[in-house]
């Protein structure tokens, strides 16, 4: 018997899947602006020379890229308020696990993106008398960030579809409400359909956008 | 060779400069006194050290060894090694002040390629002067008008020429009003058909009393603009003297042989 397939049930629990997508929208923001923040800092110190700020953020780098994100969040919200009084909610645990991760892998694009912008920019804005600083923040950065901007969709991306291990800890985002949906009323078929195309119906828009920004920055080329 | 001695007109001052990469020793001690409205044209041939020499006059290579003074100030400080030797240590903060007052053309230009014209020549004044913008765009329309570019202030860099190109550093190099301007070989990357034009605005800046070295392989130009011309070999300066001692009755066999070289074609 081919099975048939019945979505009333779950576009009739229309409100909770509302209040989920502001959950995971909530987190995907403060996660890309965490994650991608953190990155810059720390892969400014990997690209610096200086062994202070080379060193502690490689190590940082290593142990973030090499354990897993789920892991980081169970310990977050399970073992940190044990070993300091903290009180972390499921959000605070999951942001920060998942911002953690994600500030490693961008990490290595800035310095990446840093790396590959000739060295004559640099002559050319120390020449001026231009501070180190003066001439990242306003020669190479925004060349190299230029150049990133696919690969930093990628992390973005990454990120939207990292929210859902919130649900581990129950922060209340998309897969959360879905997996309440489909324990309620057995129709687990139907409920994840609905949130893998819930999820496509963000993300395809916003890779769309960053195309487009990718072709404005080109003209500047 | 010309014993430099350091006078009230001393600019800027070299004393034993040595540059090394590794096992590579590219600066092999030179002496070097610039005085206010010198016009020195460095030549030589690829490898003698030309470039290096130059870049270490505004820090972007450090020295191994000797002393940079600017006006009557060494720059940096010595502290000495264990073994007794003498090590200079170079402050950041010092040297972005000294460069400030150094400008510098290079080969490939290095404009900012994500900025108009415009706002290249801005760039320096905006960041490093702390002008506000209209204090900013009002030098640097002035200095483009100057190398004849009033038309393309909004054009980006790769619209532009190679002549243009250079023509923008140039002005770029200007808004900062510095004291001296160092050119590195400022028409070799350009097509023969545009090095006129660089080298135009180039005379202009020297017929206006400008400070400035020129690292060039236009033999021609250094013996009509230049004031002085140096010639370095190996990582020395060989022979040094008036254009015409030094291009019309060089002393040294290698300054011979190289003027040929580069007038074989002349004709």
């Amino acid at each position: 018997m081919p099975y048939r397939w019945d979505f009333t049930s779950v576009l009739a629990n229309w409100p909770a899947l509302a209040v989920g997508a502001l959950g995971t929208l909530r987190i995907f923001a403060i996660c890309l602006v965490l994650g991608l923040g953190l990155g810059l800092i720390v892969g400014l110190g990997r690209y610096a020379r200086r062994r202070v700020l080379y060193y502690p953020a490689t190590a940082f780098v290593e142990f973030f890229r090499n354990t897993p994100v789920l892991v980081q969040i169970l310990w977050f919200y399970f073992a940190l308020p044990i070993l300091v009084p903290v009180e972390i909610s499921p959000l605070a645990a999951a942001a920060l696990g998942i911002s953690l991760n994600s500030a490693a892998f961008s990490a290595d694009l800035f310095r990446g993106g840093i790396q590959s912008i000739e060295p004559g920019q640099w002559d050319g804005g120390r020449a001026l008398g231009m501070t180190y600083a003066q001439t990242m923040r306003r020669i190479v950065l925004p060349q190299a960030v230029r150049r990133m901007v696919p690969a930093l969709t990628n992390r973005a991306i990454e990120i939207f579809k990292m929210s859902t291990l919130a649900s581990v800890v129950a922060y209340v985002e998309l897969l959360h409400q879905g997996q309440l949906i489909a324990s309620l009323h057995f129709n687990p078929i139907e409920t994840y359909s609905v949130i893998a195309i819930a999820f496509f119906l963000f993300l395809y828009p916003l890779v769309r956008a960053t195309y487009a920004i990718e072709r404005r920055l080109a003209r500047g080329d | 060779m010309d014993t430099p001695v350091p006078d009230a007109a001393t600019l800027l001052s070299v004393r034993g400069l040595h540059k090394r990469f590794g096992a590579l020793h590219v600066l092999r001690g030179v002496d070097l006194n610039i005085s206010r409205g010198d016009r020195i044209a460095i030549l030589g041939a690829s490898g003698s050290g030309k470039s290096t020499l130059l870049r270490c006059l505004n820090f972007l290579e450090l020295p191994s060894a000797g002393r940079i003074a600017i006006g009557a100030r060494p720059v940096g400080h010595e502290t000495r090694r264990t073994d007794g030797s003498i090590d200079v240590r170079y402050r950041e903060a010092e040297l972005v002040r000294l460069r400030q007052r150094v400008g510098m053309v290079f080969q490939q230009f290095n404009l900012f390629p994500n900025m108009s014209a415009l706002a290249n020549v801005m760039e320096g004044p905006r960041t490093v002067l702390g002008l506000s913008r209209a204090e900013a765009e009002a030098r640097a329309r002035e200095e483009l008008a100057r190398v004849g570019l009033t038309d393309k202030l909004r054009e980006y860099p790769a619209r532009l020429s190679g002549g243009q190109k250079q023509r923008v550093a140039i002005a770029r190099a200007l808004a900062m009003r510095p004291e001296i301007l160092l050119f590195d070989e400022p028409t070799s990357a350009l097509d023969p058909e545009l090095v006129g034009e660089v080298l135009h605005v180039i005379r202009t800046l020297a017929e206006e009393g400008r400070t400035m070295l020129l690292v060039t392989h236009e033999v021609g130009f250094a013996y009509h603009v230049a004031s002085r011309v140096v010639f370095l070999a190996e990582g020395i300066i060989l022979e040094s003297g008036t254009p015409d001692e030094v291009l019309r009755h060089p002393r040294e066999a290698r300054t011979r042989a190289f003027l040929a070289r580069h007038n074989e074609f002349n004709f």
